[in-house]
């Protein structure tokens, strides 16, 4: 219609009217595009609440008809009447068998990652990053089943040396004879899985160390453990930390590689060696095929408890990168 | 002893040259012959305290080793050079020793495995097999594994790429925020807790029985914020001239997206997804709790028990026959390979079709 009206007017000007007639309103298509990844971005919030309300829901009907205090009762027995359990144990056991994993896992792979980012030969460390992405990978029943197999009657003979020489500390005292299928166990092989997820994240910060804090360091004298000591792990600590606690939410919510190893019981024992203990995840795992309706209530209320721990852990670790991210400027 | 006769064979010559600027140092052969030393040591030692386990005579001799290194790099080069020495060897041996359960367990899995994987084991289901006989297959299994996955990727992969692209093409407010701040929680969630979800909603609360979708409902709820993670990773890394330059032509923004950043990025996008099916494959908890596994082959994942590899693996060796055990073996040798092959094509597009950044 415009162009009609300024009949006169050169051509080109025609489009261009209509182009800014156009821009006032939205596209349909943008429109429905922006609603699309808008919801899309809006499900994953929904089913994260849903997460936290249903789990909450079914666990309060789980609790409210525990005879027991579902904090520190030492028994899990929902289909008893009364039904009575408590995750006092499980709690025991994850937080001791993570708690070793990370003593274990954590300087190894930090020594893992340093070897690949600064001491490896070049062609060496290349495919070495290559590898320890792959084992990453590596799912967790495997890692199970080999520990079951491989580690278990391996670790026996750690075990007696153990409670032979160090028994005086208390937790290596073995009290009941057994296999190795113990929290100590557990501890050893959660290390394992988790060893290369560590190394992974701890190898790419190392590498994001500004080259400049090296050389100065190098060009001052520093040898290579104080070029690493003074300016790498230093710009990789929150590095380290973040991908430690990642490290242990894995750890802590790993289901079938405990479940595979461990021969469980209510029972809390300081001594790590004697078999025995549970973890949260495990004793779903195993507790499931038996469970009524209740008891299955019963196990949702304890997936809670991991559900909020692993949150927590998680949120820390997520916090802890935000604050690297403020501040890495300086190599951005 | 063996300090004396390195400081013996080295001081004469640092006299010589009289260089002040430069302190002694050790010569190329120390470092091998104190390995050479302390294994033999080491291996000495266990032998005559008679120790069955060759990882403790392993460690004595790595013990020896970065002793005896301390002590003669002390005396002849210094404390600062010996402490250097020191971190090397650790560094070392904390690789070699987190490097030999790895490679323990790639080489058990791969030996054992091979032992029952023939054509007849991946063909066939292990219906009407007794557990403690040999023979069956996991085809039932392998299916399973194939239908939940791939259902599991239809769901989570559309909403894991709209909403990376939410977040970057259209983000910045609060909403975009809390997403972020969400899929980065989301990532943690241990994958039982996924499949206790799906287990009070799905099961409980509607009445459905197990099936596969109800797995891959929860497997979808675990591949959905990896497959956002790297999206947005992927995305961000396109280049801003390209959106200009397509906006300055009159393109509107959804036709940006789809025909000019998408396309740019689809390598790494593929590898993302690739990754979070990789990762999802081997999830065994959800699947326990709500595919229950069966010995049949079930080919509709909407109905009905199914079976899955790793929940094969893990059923095989409760079973706890030899049998058993050697067929275990083999589900996990096929896992293995399966995710491996995963992760391999995944990485060769990355490698392939890498977004030209101009680096």
């Amino acid at each position: 219609m415009a162009t009609t009206a300024h009949s006169e007017v050169p051509p080109p000007k025609g489009p261009a009217i209509e182009t800014t007639k156009t821009k006032n309103k939205v596209r349909p298509g943008d429109r429905v595009f922006l609603g699309l990844s808008r919801g899309s971005g809006i499900t994953l919030l929904v089913i994260m609440a849903a997460i936290a309300a249903f789990l909450t829901y079914r666990a309060a009907l789980a609790i409210s008809k525990d005879e027991g205090n579902f904090f520190t009762t030492f028994e899990w027995n929902p289909a008893g009447d009364p039904p009575v359990f408590g995750i006092a144990v499980l709690a025991f056991g994850t937080v001791v068998s993570s708690i070793i994993a990370m003593v274990i896992a954590v300087p190894v792979a930090v020594g893992i990652a340093l070897f690949i980012s600064h001491y490896a030969p070049r062609k060496l460390a290349a495919p070495l990053a290559y590898v320890v992405d792959l084992l990453a990978a590596v799912p967790s029943i495997i890692y199970g089943l080999w520990g079951a197999i491989f580690l278990v009657p391996y670790l026996g003979g750690l075990n007696k040396w153990l409670d032979q020489y160090m028994g005086w500390t208390y937790i290596f005292d073995k009290s009941s004879p057994g296999v190795a299928r113990n929290l100590f166990t557990v501890g050893i092989l959660l290390a394992i899985m988790i060893l290369p997820i560590i190394t992974n994240v701890t190898r790419e910060v190392f590498l994001q160390v500004p080259r400049m804090h090296e050389e100065a360091a190098l060009a001052l004298g520093a040898t290579r453990w104080e070029v690493i000591r003074m300016s790498v792990l230093p710009f990789g600590r929150s590095g380290i930390i973040s991908a430690s606690m990642l490290g242990l939410g894995r750890a802590l919510g790993e289901t079938m590689a405990v479940a595979v190893v461990l021969s469980p019981s209510f029972l809390i024992s300081g001594h790590l060696l004697d078999p025995g203990g549970g973890t949260f995840a495990q004793n779903i795992a195993a507790k499931f095929n038996e469970a009524d309706e209740f008891g299955r209530d019963a196990l949702i209320a304890s997936g809670l408890v991991l559900f909020v721990i692993t949150l927590l852990v998680n949120g820390a670790a997520r916090m802890i990168i935000a604050r690297r991210k403020e501040y890495s400027g300086a190599n951005a | 002893m063996m300090s004396q006769t390195i400081q013996d064979r080295r001081r004469p010559a640092a006299v010589q040259r009289v260089n002040h600027l430069s302190h002694a140092r050790l010569p190329r052969w120390a470092q091998p012959a104190i390995a050479v030393a302390s294994i033999a040591a080491g291996c000495g030692i266990g032998l005559a305290a008679g120790w069955h386990s060759k990882v403790q005579w392993g460690l004595l001799a790595a013990m020896i080793f970065v002793l005896a290194s301390f002590v003669i790099t002390t005396r002849v080069e210094g404390a600062r050079q010996a402490k250097d020495r020191v971190a090397t060897s650790v560094i070392w041996v904390s690789f070699i020793l987190a490097i030999v359960p790895l490679l323990s367990l790639s080489w058990v899995t791969i030996s054992k495995g091979i032992e029952v994987l023939d054509p007849y084991f991946l063909t066939h289901s292990m219906n009407g097999v007794l557990d403690a006989a040999p023979g069956g297959g996991l085809y039932h299994a392998l299916l399973g594994t194939i239908e939940q996955v791939a259902l599991a990727a239809l769901i989570a992969a559309p909403i894991g790429l709209l909403t990376a692209i939410y977040l970057v093409e259209y983000g910045g407010g609060t909403l975009a925020k809390a997403i972020t701040f969400f899929v980065d929680v989301m990532t943690g969630i241990p994958s039982i807790v996924a499949g206790l979800f799906i287990l009070a909603t799905w099961n409980l609360m509607l009445g459905f029985g197990p099936s596969g979708f109800a797995g891959s409902l929860a497997l979808a709820i675990l591949m959905m914020p990896v497959v956002v993670r790297s999206t947005e990773e992927m995305l961000k890394l396109v280049p801003n001239e390209l959106r200009e330059a397509s906006l300055a032509l009159g393109v509107p923004k959804w036709r940006t997206i789809l025909k000019v950043v998408l396309p740019t990025a689809i390598g790494g996008i593929t590898t993302g997804v690739m990754l979070a099916v990789a990762r999802i494959t081997g999830e065994t908890a959800p699947v326990l709790l709500l595919v229950f596994g069966t010995k049949l082959i079930n080919p509709n994942p909407f109905e009905g028990a199914q079976a899955s590899l790793p929940l094969y693996v893990y059923e095989q060796y409760a079973v706890g026959t030899d049998a058993s055990i050697a067929r275990a073996w083999a589900g996990a040798l096929v896992l293995i390979a399966f995710v491996m092959l995963l992760n391999l094509v995944a990485r060769g597009i990355a490698r392939w079709k890498a977004p030209k950044t101009g680096r």
